[in-house]
This record gives structure tokens, C-alpha cells and sequence, in this order.
């Protein structure tokens, strides 16, 4: 069963002739203790087919433990973002992007393709101060609207700073990891899994918080 | 887990119009793009005005309802896909949209209105029609804001998910309560639904709910305070005949107990009741010549979708006629100078 229909494919094949530049998305999956696994493969199968741009590289995370370790993968299924010279950018999806995180997918893709939105120049000066390792975890579900506007922003901050990684992850398929952080209410945002809010808040909001994690501790 | 795709993304390519390539002087300035706006929009630009719609969420409230069953055409659509519709129907007249912006001051000037964006840039116009909508209500009882987001959640089709297989109490007593209680059924093990009078739902949505055999319904009572320390144990009740008071379990408190309008805006410059809701007139003018106001902003008993975007439709053929008057009363001054 396809489960892209049509009228989402035309629209897909219409976004990426936006891009700029190749973008490899690599998928982690395991054989098993994965419900999830099979039915993100034929979704990214599907997905790559609407541009000549994109591609996909699956790799078996038990497997390919260096390459996992490399691009920080620790659950599977998880979709990295790979740029033109097949380059970790620091960006991630833990789960499938359907639903609505497909919005922050696709705008992931276009990011790493060259085709993004420039920062706020006031956010981008914070962001430039930023030294010290970041690690942004966003928690979704599938079927909330104000989760892939929290996702970009993430992700759009990671992109634009080495030092900071950003990851969506889908709070149903990680339910531990949800139990973990307390998450009752999404999106959830998690900083270095210390700071924390709820909401598609604004980069401001964001700076905030990272810049809590960069005062040094005597 | 649901495996549809609900794309958005669509929308980007119909941006039109930036905060910087915007006019910077137009016959009618919208604030708020759901049903209101939007349908205020497409009747101003069907009667030939300048138009430009500020919004800070397409569709506004309506992305947050799982499924609208009572807006004629649909028997049954995601709240979503019919603000998707609004859109592109919107988008297909080439009215002008300013998405994800905020308007932070209306004022006059002259004759014509001065509308400043949260980026500083302004716009100025001869009429501005307000539907900014509203914003959930809180319960406001002890512990609510301690754990919201810890278990006192307000968007039942966002959170839900996350409450599988545990207890949660819903409350409220409107269409939105009685649907949350209905959504939430499915995944949750067993919903409580609170109210502290009797139900105002729809009876189609009560009697789906009453055929759900893990669904308990506590009517006239009152939510007196939301248990727990670091997460939501569950909630405190009194029964309003009995007087009797009792704690009811549950993992997740879901607040669906109405609206409050998004006002802060125009605080003191166009006349409200003590609710906050805007004053018009039966052609949705305020106070304030130039000035309208449509959707759930306004004063009214019903806030509904269908009821919105009638509104939006007043508020814009009000604001054509007005654009008429003010041209032939300058054509009528230039002609005696």
C-alpha cells in the first residue's frame, strides 16, 4: 500500500524542486524490537521518488554501530539529514515524520539543501556566542499542529551553529523516553535534558534556555 | 498510530506577500486569519478593495479540533483540511496573507488607521476589521498553573496520544469537552468528564459519548483544585447539590472549559463588556468609525465556526460601505473647495 497518495506526492515533487543542492537521508533501523521501522523505510522509499535529489541510505544500527555512534543515533527508527557532501548537520527525526511533523521534514530537507530562511540577525548574534555543547530534544505527536513550527526552530538553530545538535522525537513511538522527561504536553522542549518548556515558542525563548547551559560551573 | 500525512508545507509556495513587500497603504487591514479573517478577506477582495490579511496561525482555533462535523458542506472534516480550504480559497483571489506576524498596535490616524506589526514595520489603512479570535480559558483553581504541562493540558488532539491506557478527566461541558471525551476514549483506559453545570454540547455529540462504556460523567460539579506534587494525581471535587466533596484519580487533566477573547490589542481603544468581548453594531462596527470586528473577539452567545465566518462576511461588506461613504464625502468636500 502507498502511503503517500497522490495528491501529497505532487505536492512533495513541487517543495523539493526548491532545493539547492543533494541531500542523503540516512535511516537507522533494527531488525527487531522496531514496530515503527518498516513502515518509515517504505514512507522514505516513497519520499525520495518525488525528487531526483534526494537520497536514501538505510543503515542496520546494530550493524553499522560506527557510523550510529558518528551521527549520535541512539533509538531506532531515526532519520538523519546528511547535506551534499554526505555531512552530519546535526539535525534528526527519532520516529516516522507523519502526520504534521511531515511540515518540519520537509522543511528540514530544504534547510539542509541550501534553500533556508536566514535567522533573525539579533537571534543569530546570541547563537554565535553559543561554545559549548547543545542538545535540543523537541518531543511530538503525529497529530498536533503547533509541533513542526518547535521541531524547525530546533533544528534551524542546530544547523546554524556547530556546536549545537537538535532532534524531534516522536513521544508515542518513545514512550520510556517520554516517561523519562515527563512529557505530558507537546511539543515539549528539553536542553542538554535539563532546562525544559512546552510550546511552540519563539527563538527567543530558545536562546534563553541554551544560553543557560553555556555558564561554566566553578 | 495514523499514518496520514497532514501537509502544510503547501501553503509556503502561495506566500504572496512579506512584512517587507507589503503596500504600505491599503482600503481594509484584516487581523486574524481564521474562519473570521479569512472570510472577511475573500468578501473584501471579491468587492474590489485592497486587502491584506495579518495572522499569526492559519485557521486559527480550528487546527486544534480533531474533526468539524456542523459546518454545512462537510458532514465530517478535520479542522485542519477546512482551514486549509480557507486558505486556498482565500489564496485564490490573490488576496495578500501575512502569516506567523503580529499586529501589536491599532490607532487612528486621520481619517485612516495605523496598523504597527510586531517588527516595527506599519501599514496604514481605511478600515481594519479585528478577528483575532480567542484563546482557551484556564480553570483557575489551585495547582492548575503548578502543573500545567505536568498533566493539565489544554489540546486534547495534541496531548491525547501521550495519555494511552491511563486515567484522564476532561473538563468542561461544550461541544469541545464532550468531543475531547469522545477523542480521548480511544486511547485512554477510562475518562472522567467534569462539569460544574448541566451539559451545553450538541445532543448527536452526548449521546456518541453516553454509548461509550469508559466514559463516567459528573455533571453539576466542581472542580475545586488539580492533585499532585510534581505530576497530576487527579482533581478534588464538590458536588453542587450534595455538597459533597470527593478526589477522583486520573494521570491528566484536559481543560476544555471555553474561551477567552484575544483583546489585549485594542484594550482601551474600541468599547467591551466585562467579558472582554468587543461591542458592535448589527454591522459588526465598533465604537470606533473605520473599526470592525468579527468572530469569536466579538460579543456573542455562540462562538462557532460557521458563525464566524459569517461574521467575517458582515465585517468586510460593513467595511466596503464605509470606504464608499468616506469617498463620496471627499469627492463632496473637493467639489465645494
Amino acid at each position: 500500500m502507498k502511503l503517500l497518495n497522490k495528491e501529497v506526492t505532487t505536492q512533495l515533487q513541487q517543495v523539493f524542486e526548491n532545493m539547492k543542492t543533494e541531500v542523503t537521508i540516512a535511516l537507522f533501523t533494527k531488525e527487531s524490537e522496531c514496530e515503527t521501522c518498516k513502515e518509515t523505510d517504505s514512507f522514505l522509499n516513497e519520499l525520495v521518488e518525488t525528487s531526483d535529489k534526494l537520497h536514501l541510505k538505510r543503515y542496520d544500527a546494530d550493524k553499522n554501530k560506527d557510523i550510529a555512534e558518528k551521527f549520535q543515533v541512539k533509538v531506532v527508527p531515526s532519520i538523519v539529514l546528511l547535506d551534499h557532501k554526505e555531512e552530519y548537520q546535526r539535525i534528526k527525526f527519532n520516529g516516522i515524520p507523519a502526520g504534521h511533523e511531515i511540515n518540519s521534514f520537509v522543511k528540514g530537507i530544504l534547510e539542509v539543501s541550501g534553500a533556508g530562511i536566514p535567522l533573525p540577525e539579533a537571534v543569530a548574534d546570541r547563537l554565535s556566542a553559543i561554545t559549548k555543547p547543545v542538545n535540543i530534544k523537541v518531543f511530538v505527536t503525529l497529530g498536533c499542529p503547533h509541533c513542526p513550527g518547535a521541531v524547525e526552530k530546533a533544528h534551524k538553530l542546530a544547523l546554524m551553529n556547530p556546536h549545537v545538535e537538535a532532534e524531534m522525537i516522536e513521544a508515542q513511538t518513545f514512550n520510556d523516553l517520554s516517561g523519562k522527561f515527563d512529557v505530558s504536553s507537546v511539543p515539549k522542549i528539553v536542553i542538554n535534558d535539563q532546562y525544559e518548556f512546552v510550546g511552540n515558542q519563539s527563538l527567543e525563548v530558545f536562546m534563553e534556555e541554551i544560553e543557560k547551559t553555556q555558564i561554566s560551573v566553578q | 498510530m495514523d499514518l496520514q500525512f497532514d501537509v502544510g508545507f503547501m501553503n509556503n509556495r502561495n506566500e504572496n506577500v512579506s512584512e517587507q513587500t507589503m503596500p504600505n497603504y491599503v482600503d481594509v487591514v484584516i487581523v486574524g486569519a481564521g474562519p473570521a479573517g479569512l472570510s472577511a478577506g475573500i468578501y473584501a477582495q471579491r468587492k474590489g478593495l485592497k486587502t491584506i490579511v495579518i495572522g499569526s496561525s492559519i485557521g486559527g482555533q480550528v487546527n486544534d479540533t480533531s474533526s468539524v462535523e456542523n459546518y454545512p458542506g462537510f458532514s465530517s472534516i478535520s479542522g485542519e483540511a477546512l482551514s486549509h480550504m480557507f486558505y486556498d480559497h482565500a489564496i485564490s483571489l490573490d488576496l495578500s496573507v501575512i502569516k506567523d506576524t503580529k499586529v501589536i498596535e491599532i490607532s487612528n490616524q486621520g481619517k485612516a488607521k495605523l496598523v504597527v506589526l510586531e517588527k516595527g514595520n506599519a501599514i496604514r489603512a481605511k478600515t481594519v476589521v479585528i478577528a483575532t479570535g480567542s484563546t482557551h480559558r484556564t480553570l483557575g483553581v489551585k495547582g492548575e498553573n503548578r502543573l500545567a504541562g505536568k498533566g493539565v493540558v489544554y489540546c486534547a488532539i495534541c496531548d491525547g496520544p501521550l495519555f494511552q491506557d491511563r486515567e484522564v478527566i476532561v473538563a468542561g461541558g461544550g461541544n469541545s469537552a464532550v468531543e475531547a471525551a469522545i477523542d480521548l476514549s480511544k486511547i485512554a483506559k477510562k475518562v472522567s468528564l467534569v462539569h460544574r453545570s448541566l451539559l451545553r454540547a450538541d445532543q448527536i455529540l452526548i449521546d456518541r459519548m453516553n454509548d461509550l462504556d469508559n466514559i463516567d460523567v459528573y455533571l453539576e460539579t466542581q472542580i475545586l483544585e488539580v492533585l499532585g506534587e510534581n505530576r497530576v494525581k487527579g482533581v478534588r471535587v464538590k458536588n453542587k447539590n450534595t455538597q459533597v466533596e470527593r478526589d477522583i484519580q486520573a494521570d491528566g487533566v484536559f481543560v476544555e472549559v471555553g474561551y477567552t477573547p484575544n483583546t489585549s490589542l485594542v484594550n482601551g481603544f474600541v468599547e467591551m463588556n466585562d467579558r472582554g468581548e468587543i461591542l458592535t453594531d448589527t454591522k459588526m462596527q465598533t465604537n470606533v468609525p473605520g473599526i470592525f470586528a468579527a468572530g469569536d473577539v466579538v460579543e456573542g452567545h455562540y462562538k462557532q465556526i460557521v458563525i464566524a465566518a459569517g461574521d467575517g462576511a458582515k465585517a468586510a461588506l460593513s467595511a466596503s460601505e464605509y470606504i464608499n461613504y468616506l469617498s463620496n464625502e471627499e469627492e463632496l468636500i473637493n467639489e465645494i473647495a
